[in-house]
């Protein structure tokens, strides 16, 4: 499996590698690290065979190396996602996704008549459900879970 | 509390409703005070709730202070199109404390987040209405002499019903053991069964009214809304089972008393208004004492 992966996509000198996304959550992903706006190299693939997965999604940046808030932020859309480190097209270090206690922005409010749905307020949520990812709203206090969850 | 709005109960701790109580039961004894005299209080109703107007208006008037708002938003500049934000920033600029009710649900936490004064939320939604709740407590602590191990009747509307949720997350604190009395289709929501459970707190559930009611020491009334049923013959067959009447209480215990959040349509027959054990307009009135309380504690004025 791993071969195949590296057959793909090519390999990188440094930077950082997005393992083990979620395939139909990839663009989420490229959208939530902001990846859309940065210069460097970016190289991905995607709806390649995964035991865990189905069809999973990989991405390699070059030359960027995430902060633990960054990488967290991802947490909702590809809890399982693994990442590593590479200097000298070697891995120094392998990072895994923690679902943070708090999300700010990112996801939509399930309830239509939350305040952050009706004026322009950033969402924010207390995390309640680790493991199936389960979200509070800290205004309406209504509970989005992941499968009524729309991203921003 | 002082200068901390009042947005949901679970705000508060078990100290906080305490004094709350006790400084409302004073208030009780002792309700014509000048101590609002330099205050202005702004309530903003942007959706209409005559009760609870009139209730924070009297509360604000008999302790000397001064009342500024509106009680629609029609005809202010929420009809223009001005955001919440907007009118909170200016309106903080007008008074001393802002209490708002609004049919957006997270408004109040909102607005208490961007008002330089605190906010008591007065009805956001289907969301949260903390003073009701603890006029509640106020009232059935007045009645029982206790609000520990105390076995609560909710009637009507469980599913929807924010009053008696709010209601059961606040006895909760207290040891109460509680009874859901409702039809199939708006039966208690599973989250709030499983905070019980985690407390170690009693419940049972029942859709017939007639039955149990001389173990309550507290029914609390609710009404069911048409609204709520998806399939209208549904509710045509329940829409007259959930009315109490007096000779239901003739075995209830001397201490029961009925409270219902009002107003009533018909879920409590007028015949049981003359029966010491009918509590609701006391408990109205409880809702002054229980909001001078609150407003003296934020402005830090007892």
């Amino acid at each position: 499996m791993k071969e195949e992966t590296k057959l793909s996509v090519s390999a990188i000198e440094n930077g950082t590698v997005v393992d083990h996304i979620p395939a139909q959550n990839l663009f989420k992903v490229i959208s939530i690290l902001g990846l859309e706006r940065i210069d460097n190299l970016i190289t991905f693939g995607t709806n390649m065979e995964s035991h865990r997965l189905g069809k999973k999604a990989i991405i390699k940046v070059a030359d960027k190396f995430f902060e633990r808030e960054e990488i967290n932020r991802i947490a909702v859309v590809a809890p399982h996602a693994k990442l590593n480190v590479i200097k000298g097209y070697t891995v120094v270090e392998k990072q895994v996704v923690e679902v943070p206690d708090r999300i700010e922005g990112i996801i939509k409010c399930v309830n239509p008549k939350c305040i952050t749905n009706v004026e322009l307020v950033k969402t924010k949520f207390e995390v309640i459900d680790k493991q199936n990812v389960s979200l509070k709203c800290h205004y309406c206090e209504k509970i989005t879970d992941q499968e009524h969850m729309i991203y921003l | 509390m002082k200068n901390k709005s009042l947005v949901a109960i679970n705000d508060l701790s078990k100290e906080d409703i305490i004094k709350i109580l006790d400084l409302a039961e004073e208030f009780e004894k002792n309700p014509i005070q000048n101590i609002l005299n330099k205050t202005v209080v702004a309530t903003l109703f942007f959706e209409p709730s005559t009760r609870t107007r009139l209730s924070f208006e009297s509360a604000v008037s008999r302790l000397g202070g001064r009342v500024i708002g509106f009680s629609e938003a029609a005809n202010t500049s929420v009809s223009k199109g001005e955001s919440l934000k907007d009118t909170i920033l200016t309106v903080a600029n007008y008074s001393d404390l802002i209490v708002m009710r609004h049919s957006i649900e997270g408004s109040a936490r909102y607005a208490s987040e961007v008002s330089p004064v605190p906010i008591i939320n007065a009805g956001d939604g289907a969301n949260q209405h903390p003073t009701q709740t603890l006029l509640d407590l106020f009232s059935i602590r007045k009645t029982q002499g206790t609000l520990e191990g105390l076995n609560i009747f909710l009637v009507g509307d469980l599913k929807y019903g924010r009053t008696v949720h709010s209601l059961l997350m606040a006895m909760s604190r207290f040891g109460a053991s509680f009874t859901f009395v409702s039809p199939r289709e708006l039966r208690m929501p599973s989250e709030y069964k499983m905070h019980l459970d985690s407390m170690g707190l009693k419940y049972t559930e029942q859709t017939d009214l007639n039955e149990n009611l001389d173990k309550a020491d507290i029914i609390y009334m609710t009404r069911v809304q048409r609204e709520r049923f998806s399939d209208p013959l549904e509710y045509e067959k329940v829409k007259n089972v959930y009315v109490l009447r007096n000779k239901m209480l003739e075995n209830t215990k001397p201490t029961m008393r009925v409270l219902h959040p009002l107003p009533r349509v018909n879920e409590i027959h007028t015949d049981v208004d003359p029966n010491p054990k009918a509590y609701y307009f006391p408990q109205a009135l409880n809702g002054v004492y229980t909001r001078m309380a609150i407003m003296s504690l934020i402005l830090d004025l007892k």
